[in-house]
């Protein structure tokens, strides 16, 4: 097949439909590639985001044929087998143009998580030391490599149906500073991420999990705040 | 715009709908099961009567599919138990499939003792 | 507040999902039994009538699920039907009362 039925997500914050083109198929094509040439040789209006285009920066995240995926690392072969491809923005995000959607939601949550590092140690202080082989720094060693791409988010049927819920990457985040031995809010931080918008409205669909292009479980991380939870709830620190 | 139904189409996702639906049946279930035991304490005529009811086909296959539900949630159960509290393992994403294996396990075993 | 009645409400829940599990396993077992025995229900009543390590059993088990299942459904309400606050848990902590007396009926009507 030398050309792809390319149905692309059209519109604003009040609606939108799919508009069809017909892009030339190449080897080794991405889909970036696919919205880039749409962008540039057929229609200039459509809006849509990237950065690094090499798999890093986490920017080109889009829903393709109904799954979340970052453009740049996604092959065609990989999504299409019947020539046909479906773009559309991001779910669980208000759509701010096409295929562009407004982070800041997601993000306001990861700070409503306490997603932030808060050190005891000043600079006249000496290091503070983290063993890599300690069970903790273990614990979270996957967890840290997240950037915040939202593909696990808009992912996630839990922030469908809660709106207050915190969502699995700014979970993941608390967790990995529950884990970081330096760090000095970590009673607040449970008291933050506890509750009916946070750990415990997780339900394992482990879909954050099957999505996370760099491989990290939430699930995982969610799960180890559940039960910090509970101990500190029946400690009384809660 | 929500999730598309393709981005549900993985196991972990239909083993939580397959532990959700059973248990609001079973939760809906519970009460009348309750209230039909409870007549043998004041009217064991009428419990007779209820019994020989259950007996049809019809009911019989009921109750295998009660046995299948309680069965269904809980494998289900066991396995989000073991996925919040005990470490991480990949292997764990396949409790799913061992679940569903050992809880038709059991409906066969209601089954086949009909 | 929310968090601290969250993570007691989750602690509840694993753990009467624990002790159902066990107490499930039992049950299965013995209706499977009882269906292969061919037992009838005058058979099964001669058998658990005056019985009062399965009344114990049993009494445990209604325990257990009384607190699991309107936990378990709280969630549900809330993401299926939008129902949240002060009048779904209202109406829940009245399910589980209910729940407990018919059980304890039941329990009754079978072992005593």
């Amino acid at each position: 097949m030398s050309t792809l039925q390319v149905r692309v997500w059209r519109g604003g914050p009040e609606g939108g439909d799919f508009q069809s083109y017909r892009v030339p198929r190449r080897a080794s094509q991405s889909v970036l590639d696919v919205v880039t040439h749409i962008q540039r040789m057929l229609d200039p209006s459509l809006a849509y985001r990237f950065a690094c285009r090499v798999g890093m920066c986490g920017s080109c995240a889009m829903t393709v044929n109904g799954v979340a995926r970052w453009t740049c690392r996604t092959h065609v072969d990989q999504v299409c087998a019947d020539g046909r491809l479906e773009l559309a923005p991001l779910a669980n995000l208000p759509v701010v143009r096409d295929l562009v959607t407004d982070m800041s939601e997601f993000f306001d949550k990861w700070a409503r998580a306490r997603g932030r590092f808060k050190g005891r140690h000043g600079r006249h202080d000496d290091f503070e030391r983290v063993a890599p082989d300690s069970a903790a720094r273990k614990q979270v060693d996957a967890a840290i490599e997240c950037i915040g791409c939202a593909v696990c988010y808009s992912s996630c049927d839990v922030v469908a149906w809660n709106p207050q819920y915190l969502g699995p990457a700014a979970l993941n985040r608390a967790w990995t500073l529950q884990r970081d031995v330096r760090d000095a809010a970590q009673a607040e931080r449970l008291r933050a991420v506890a509750g009916d918008a946070g750990c415990h409205a997780c339900h394992t669909h482990l879909s954050c999990t099957e999505r996370c292009p760099k491989h990290i479980s939430p699930t995982t991380g969610i799960a180890g705040l559940k039960r910090d939870a509970l101990a500190a709830a029946l400690k009384g620190k809660l | 715009m929500k999730p598309s139904l393709r981005a549900r189409s993985h196991p972990g996702y239909w083993a939580f709908l397959v532990h959700r639906v059973s248990g609001v049946l079973l939760a809906l279930y519970l009460p009348a099961h309750f209230w039909v035991l409870g007549l043998a304490l004041r009217e064991p005529a009428r419990l007779d009567a209820f019994l020989r009811w259950t007996d049809q086909p019809l009911v019989r296959f009921g109750e295998w599919g009660l046995v299948l539900l309680l069965a269904a949630h809980f494998t289900g159960g066991l396995r989000l138990l073991a996925l919040e509290f005990l470490p991480w393992r990949n292997w764990q994403k396949s409790l799913a499939a061992l679940a569903a294996g050992v809880a038709l396990a059991f409906a066969l075993a209601f089954a086949l003792a009909l | 507040m929310s968090a601290r009645r969250e993570a007691l409400l989750w602690g509840a829940q694993r753990a009467s999902a624990a002790l159902l599990a066990l107490c499930v396993v039992v049950h299965l077992a013995t209706m499977i039994y009882a269906a292969h025995a061919g037992l009838s229900a005058a058979q099964i009543l001669a058998r658990t009538r005056g019985n009062l390590v399965w009344l114990g059993f049993y009494s445990i088990f209604l325990l257990a699920a009384v607190v699991h299942v309107p936990i378990g459904l709280r969630a549900v309400l809330s993401e299926w039907l939008g129902w949240r606050g002060a009048s779904r848990d209202a109406v829940l902590a009245a399910f589980a009362a209910a729940l407990a007396w018919l059980g304890a009926r039941a329990i009754l009507g079978v072992f005593l």
